[in-house]
């Protein structure tokens, strides 16, 4: 019981940590490679415990994201769940990859999460993003490790301590 | 090892993610992204969840104050002291600057109660600071921390001390989001103030910080240093106002017209304080693009010099 706290407490966490570095403020030249926290997070907890992270938990952190960014409502939504629901399509074959290979994986999902991007925007008639806008995929890819490892290390603790 | 409940379920069912769920999910999300297109229901949306969303607000723009704070504390003594001998020299000029402005102020309200001027330019403005956030980086947009509380409305002219800085475009109970001129949505009726040209500056598409004049006559006359100023028309921001200043001029590439891109005169990426005018003033009407009279104090720049007659169109 007491456990299964601990572990709540680190995933509404890890979400709103999420949410904060994703409003968080960085230099200029920086600003155009922030990776897309909200979908690291996702897909982290998309791959450990599917049984709280479903299409629905990823539409509905979707809409937070969109309340937050002030954008289209939806937008965030849509790219979530698009995502959400290839990594629980292959979360069998993800989580028994060597971490090099998830960060692969990981870079091909952000990549089609801009694609999303750029098709909600062009329908919604907006002016296409800059070159930079694609930089943020290969950033948040080499971040992926650290997060896999950090959020897979404060389990493993919340665990041995609870034992 | 405990596995986490429910793991150990299927290892190849579809499970959570069927396709029947995407597919409303995503058809959802659709629908809703169409309904906000239209309808714009997120401000609303936003406005009843304020009460989450400014803390949140506040929470991320922590780190940076404490930053800020924590430079501030362990600033050495003689940075100080050079900071504050150049504050002093800042504070004298301005003050030369402001005695110059007052005697053009009073020369001026004469020559308008000779005309019978109507209008009366008494500038009212508030202070407010920027809430160090970043909503979308493909976006030019500020957060500010005064809102509908503290009187702040939307489609506010929002200045610093150089120059027009953008609008509000939304208003929460204690916050409010500006858009900068330099915003790729955004556009701002403007005078070239050496030749009274009339043209449109919109934001950069390209996240430049820069503003675009595009559709230029290539006939017209306009030049690399060429001062920018707000029109007045359209009534939202108030005319004779510093803008920006061309830096590049070249055709497009129809070659039927120039294209101009301009450095805003506000400081737009390093403000940390901004004002926000209150009263709208009266739009012109169009008639001509007039540099004179109209010079409001508190911008310094460009309305500094004695007015000069413009060509009339």
């Amino acid at each position: 019981m007491n456990r299964l706290r601990a572990q709540s407490w680190l995933f509404a966490g890890t979400v709103l940590l999420a949410m904060l570095l994703q409003l968080m403020p960085l230099p200029a030249p920086l600003l155009q490679i922030k990776p897309y926290w909200l979908a690291l997070v996702l897909i982290y907890w998309a791959i450990e415990t599917p049984d709280r992270v479903g299409l629905g938990f990823a539409f509905l952190l979707g809409l937070a994201g969109d309340v937050l960014a002030g954008q289209l409502l939806g937008e965030h939504a849509l790219r979530l769940t698009v995502l959400a629901f290839i990594v629980l399509r292959f979360r069998a074959r993800l989580r028994f990859f060597p971490v090099w290979q998830q960060t692969l994986a990981v870079f091909a999902l952000l990549l089609n999460d801009r694609i999303v991007v750029m098709m909600v925007r062009g329908f919604s008639g907006e002016a296409m993003p800059p070159a930079a806008f694609w930089l943020s995929p290969p950033v948040g890819a080499a971040l992926w490790p650290f997060v896999f490892i950090l959020l897979d290390d404060l389990r493993a603790r919340l665990r041995g301590r609870e034992a | 090892m405990a596995l986490a409940p429910g793991d150990n379920a299927t290892l190849f069912s579809a499970g959570a993610a069927s396709t029947l769920r995407l597919i409303v999910y995503l058809a959802a999300a659709v629908v809703l992204m169409i309904l906000d297109h239209r309808g714009h229901y997120l401000e609303a949306v936003r406005g009843h969840a304020s009460l989450l969303i400014e803390p949140l607000y506040r929470l991320a723009a922590l780190p940076a104050d404490a930053a800020r704070a924590t430079r501030t504390a362990v600033a050495s003594q003689s940075a100080l002291a050079a900071e504050n001998r150049e504050l002093r020299e800042a504070l004298l000029l301005a003050q030369a600057r402001l005695n110059r402005a007052g005697a053009l102020a009073a020369q001026n309200e004469r020559l308008q109660d000779l005309l019978e001027a109507q209008k009366s330019l008494g500038l009212s403005v508030q202070m407010a600071s920027l809430l160090d956030i970043d909503i979308d980086p493909a976006r030019r947009r500020i957060v500010i921390n005064r809102g509908a509380q503290q009187g702040v409305s939307v489609g506010q002219p929002v200045i610093d001390a150089s120059g027009i800085m953008g609008q509000v475009v939304e208003v929460l109970p204690n916050t409010a989001v500006v858009m900068l001129l330099t915003d790729p949505n955004h556009a701002i009726p403007v005078t070239i103030e050496r030749t009274g040209l009339r043209t449109i500056a919109y934001g950069d598409k390209d996240a430049r910080d820069l503003l675009e004049l595009s559709n230029i006559p290539t006939s017209a006359d306009v030049q690399v240093g060429d001062k920018l100023i707000s029109s007045g028309l359209g009534g939202r921001f108030p005319a004779g106002f510093p803008v920006g200043e061309i830096r590049d001029v070249r055709n497009d590439d129809t070659g039927m017209f120039a294209t101009a891109l301009a450095t805003p005169a506000a400081a737009i990426s390093r403000s940390s304080e901004v004002l926000l005018l209150h009263d709208l003033p009266q739009p012109y009407g169009p008639a001509q693009p007039q540099v004179d009279a109209s010079a409001p104090p508190g911008a310094d720049a460009a309305p500094a010099e004695p007015a000069q007659p413009e060509p009339t169109p």
